[in-house]
């Protein structure tokens, strides 16, 4: 029993600092959705092609990887700012399901794009940290790094939304749109701005997962769908109850992962979910 | 009595219904002037149209000498225009302090929020006493009361109010005016658009009676609050 | 005048394999009837405003249902089939029932039909030992010697008898489609894809209907995996239970219309012909570069064309009573 509880606290501890990097994901994704009311259905593949960004700076371009990470950064925010500019701005005032339909088009977009561009082999930027060990249990640095850079971003984010004049008016937007321009706010100038800050947080998500996963053009179907699965557990647009809902569901998949094979966390996950929607469809959490 | 707003031959309307027709008026700084009339005469329609919420088909929106009917409507608190809406729009699940911050968003008022805020408070003490309360859960008079604070921080030179004493109880009405008379007092402009016409016309200095979409009658309030016409039509009183 | 030349195509259609076409072309036509009924039986749900990015799922519960039923356990095929629709019409409910039952439509919705079909390509996957994972299943060949089918084994070697099968389906799909498109009052459905206030004032159980229609569209979708299994004779995850069959099967209903009967149809055409011209173009380097194709189509329809090929050709004609609704996509 005693070797059953140690590697059972393992898995709870991975699924802890998976919940972490679940977590920062819900936070860009629910920002997005709270201030421009659109989901992001591409939300993942934003994170894949920003991995591959930094991949190629690193290994094509052979910039240091701290360069490269920042480059990626870059990107994320470009990338986020030009899906909102280009894409669904022209969309927006169209009904619901066309803003669905669009950010689908560009999820199906870049997996093709990445296919064709880097092929189907799986990659991977070669960089190797070690893991550190207390007594038998195991533990990847680069999912501890993940998951501090992870709470540390979401800490900034919190604080960035509180204290500050911008992060107040992004908080305002979701509560009355129609008012902010008597305010002097510029409802388009904050949609562009958290659009790039959405990019920027699926990049740092990449940076993170760069030195854990392998990279595929399908790498974001490892993330996307429990991703969803938490926002809508968590009540769209609910920061505090993305934040909560990633947790618990990283356990699950952790724990459920432990007893039975990999996958099948996930699809005790989605069980949950699906259990979790008949008892409080509005998600667990009030907005 | 320099001229601060001048609005001329204005029409506007929503969705291929036309709401005002050609309406004029004008504002001076210090004054108080209500625009007065009944229930879907275009009263808030027009208040839209000075700050840019909605477009004029025709006509010249002029702020101190400055023509600005092509700005967008996010530009016009820079003006020194400031609109409190009708029904207060409040964001409800942001503090009193989270609002009135929002007030002072504007790169101009940024540097001056301590100072602000402090005016604010000293206008509403009730409001720092509730500086933490969410807005959603105060009474009408306090949403009010908050709803004009914000708009006082940005220092505006010219307060438009859209019907500040809808939704409020007797009570609260009557000081509601009071905090009006207060804050025309410390020497804002003021441009109120009224239905309780009996209370408004004693606090402002003129006023404009706006039926159907167009001015019917415009002059001092005390001459007005005379008028038989306005008496039948709106007082009630033979 | 339409409707004539739409019957004439009809029976030329019915005659084409009579012609002594190629065993390829052939191929073609029933893969394109078979996505046709596939896109139309979406489209049913699609066009109320319930944007399924997960339909996929009901392909893959179809096609593994009959194939393992068959491999595993003996059982024909056709009792497979009833497997497979058992399973979907559940899941069907299982994700329908709290969206519908709450009103949390549309970006609920999309979301966790999304998750859906993964979910079941990671089942899929995850049940390797009994469904070979992301290698694929075929099923045994059932066929006795000097014979070309086997009905218990829904095994059929004539590609004319698939097509003829394939063909029924897909006007059934058809005739089903516009059975739904009549059967509830025009104003009952556009009250429900807009406004379900005044629809549940008018007295209609909204959720009721939301659910039917979905489960309908699954049992349909569901069966087209059935055939798809039985048709090609090998299945794998990526091919019937991925998300990009899902994606595509938006791209084609919505490419060609999903307000208007053949729409899909169109849509399915459409796919078909830029696949295969992209293969035969750029040979096997056209991997990814079709979907590359469509994710930029769909984005370009979604802005400038949602009514889709046929929705917007047949609005310019203004033929029959066009839907003139403000509904979804419109």
């Amino acid at each position: 029993m005693q070797i059953f509880d140690i590697f059972l606290l393992e898995a709870v501890i991975n699924g802890l600092m998976l919940g972490g990097l679940l977590a920062l994901l819900a936070l860009g994704l629910n920002l997005i959705f709270g201030v421009i009311e659109v989901v992001w259905i591409c939300y993942a593949e934003l994170i894949m092609v920003s991995m591959y960004s930094i991949w190629w700076l690193f290994k094509v371009i052979g910039v240091p990887l701290p360069i490269a990470m920042t480059g990626g950064l870059v990107f994320g925010c470009v990338i986020g700012y030009a899906l909102h500019r280009f894409i669904i701005r022209p969309v927006l005032s169209a009904e619901p399901i066309n803003q669905l339909l669009v950010t689908g088009g560009v999820l199906f977009f870049l997996q093709a794009a990445a296919t064709v561009v880097f092929g189907i082999e799986y990659k991977n930027i070669g960089v190797n940290l070690p893991s550190l060990n207390i007594g038998e249990i195991s533990l990847s640095w680069s999912r501890i790094i993940g998951f501090i850079v992870s709470i540390a971003a979401i800490a900034a984010t919190y604080l960035f939304l509180n204290r500050t004049f911008l992060g107040t008016a992004i908080r305002a937007i979701s509560q009355d749109r129609q008012v902010m321009p008597l305010i002097g706010v510029n409802a388009e100038k904050i949609y562009l701005l958290t659009s790039a800050v959405g990019g920027a947080m699926a990049a740092l998500a990449a940076c993170l997962l760069v030195l854990q996963y392998d990279l595929h053009p399908a790498v974001g179907l490892t993330f996307g769908p429990i991703l969803f699965v938490i926002c809508v557990l968590g009540g769209l647009g609910n920061l505090i109850g993305g934040f909560i809902a990633a947790f618990i569901l990283a356990q699950i998949i952790s724990i459920g992962g432990y007893f039975l094979q990999g996958e099948w966390g996930y699809v005790i996950a989605f069980g949950f979910f699906i259990v979790a929607m008949f008892v409080r469809p509005q998600g667990l959490f009030k907005r | 009595m320099t001229v601060l707003l001048e609005i001329k031959e204005v029409s506007a309307g929503y969705n291929g219904l036309k709401a005002l027709f050609g309406v004029s008026i004008q504002v001076n700084a210090g004054e108080a002037v209500a625009v007065i009339g009944p229930n879907g005469a275009g009263k808030t329609t027009l208040l839209r149209v000075i700050s840019r919420l909605v477009a004029a088909t025709e006509g010249s929106l002029v702020m101190e000498g400055l023509s600005y009917a092509d700005l967008p409507a996010h530009e016009i608190l820079a003006l020194g225009i400031a609109h409190v809406p009708e029904g207060r729009r409040l964001f409800p699940r942001l503090t009193v302090l989270e609002n009135l911050r929002l007030g002072a968003y504007i790169t101009s008022a940024r540097g001056q929020y301590e100072d602000r805020l402090a005016f604010v408070y000293s206008l509403f003490p009730r409001l720092r006493d509730r500086a933490s309360q969410l807005t959603g859960t105060m009474s009408g008079g306090e949403q009010q009361m908050c709803a004009i604070g914000r708009a006082l921080m940005s220092k505006p030179k010219l307060l438009l109010l859209d019907e500040p004493s809808a939704g409020l109880a007797p009570v609260m009405v009557q000081s509601m005016f009071e905090m009006i008379r207060q804050i025309r007092d410390a020497g804002f402009t003021v441009l109120i658009v009224e239905q309780n016409i009996q209370q408004v016309l004693k606090l402002v200095d003129r006023a404009y009676l706006l039926e159907a979409g167009q001015i019917r009658r415009c002059g001092g309030a005390a001459e007005l609050l005379q008028s038989s016409e306005i008496r039948q039509a709106y007082l009630g009183v033979s | 005048m339409i409707k004539k030349i739409g019957w004439l195509l009809l029976v030329i259609l019915g005659t084409l394999p009579l012609l002594g076409l190629g065993s390829y072309p052939m191929h073609l036509l029933i893969v394109a009837l078979l996505w046709s009924y596939i896109y139309t039986s979406w489209s049913i749900m699609g066009r109320l405003g319930l944007v399924s990015f997960g339909h996929s799922a009901f392909i893959g519960v179809g096609a593994y249902s009959v194939v393992m039923m068959w491999n595993l356990f003996g059982w024909s095929p056709w009792v497979g089939a009833l497997v497979g629709i058992a399973v979907s019409l559940v899941i069907a409910f299982l994700i329908g029932w709290p969206c519908f039952r709450f009103k949390i439509v549309g970006n609920y919705f999309a979301m966790v039909t999304l998750a859906l079909s993964e979910i079941v390509r990671l089942v899929i996957v995850a049940m390797r030992e009994q469904t070979g994972g992301s290698l694929g299943m075929t099923p045994k060949a059932a066929v006795a010697e000097g014979s070309s089918y086997s009905i218990l084994a829904l095994q059929f070697s004539n590609k004319i008898v698939w097509f003829y099968v394939v063909m029924g389906f897909w006007l059934l799909g058809l005739f089903i489609w516009h059975k739904v498109d009549r059967s509830m009052s025009r104003l009952a459905l556009e009250a429900i894809a807009e406004d379900e206030e005044a629809a549940s004032s008018i007295g209609i159980n909204i959720s009721r209907t939301k659910m039917a229609i979905t489960l309908l569209s699954a049992l349909m979708t569901c069966i087209g995996g059935i055939l798809y299994a039985q048709y090609q004779l090998y299945v794998n995850p990526q091919t019937v239970a991925s998300l990009t069959v899902s994606l595509q099967i938006v791209f084609g209903a919505i490419a060609g219309g999903m307000f208007v009967m053949l729409g899909p149809t169109v849509g399915a055409l459409l796919l078909l012909f830029l696949s295969e011209s992209l293969r035969i173009v750029l040979g096997s380097q056209s991997q990814g570069v079709d979907q590359l194709i469509y994710g930029a189509l769909l984005i370009l329809f979604i802005i400038y064309m949602p009514k889709g090929i046929l929705g917007t050709l047949l609005a310019r004609f203004d033929q029959k009573p066009v839907r003139v609704h403000t509904s979804p996509t419109s």
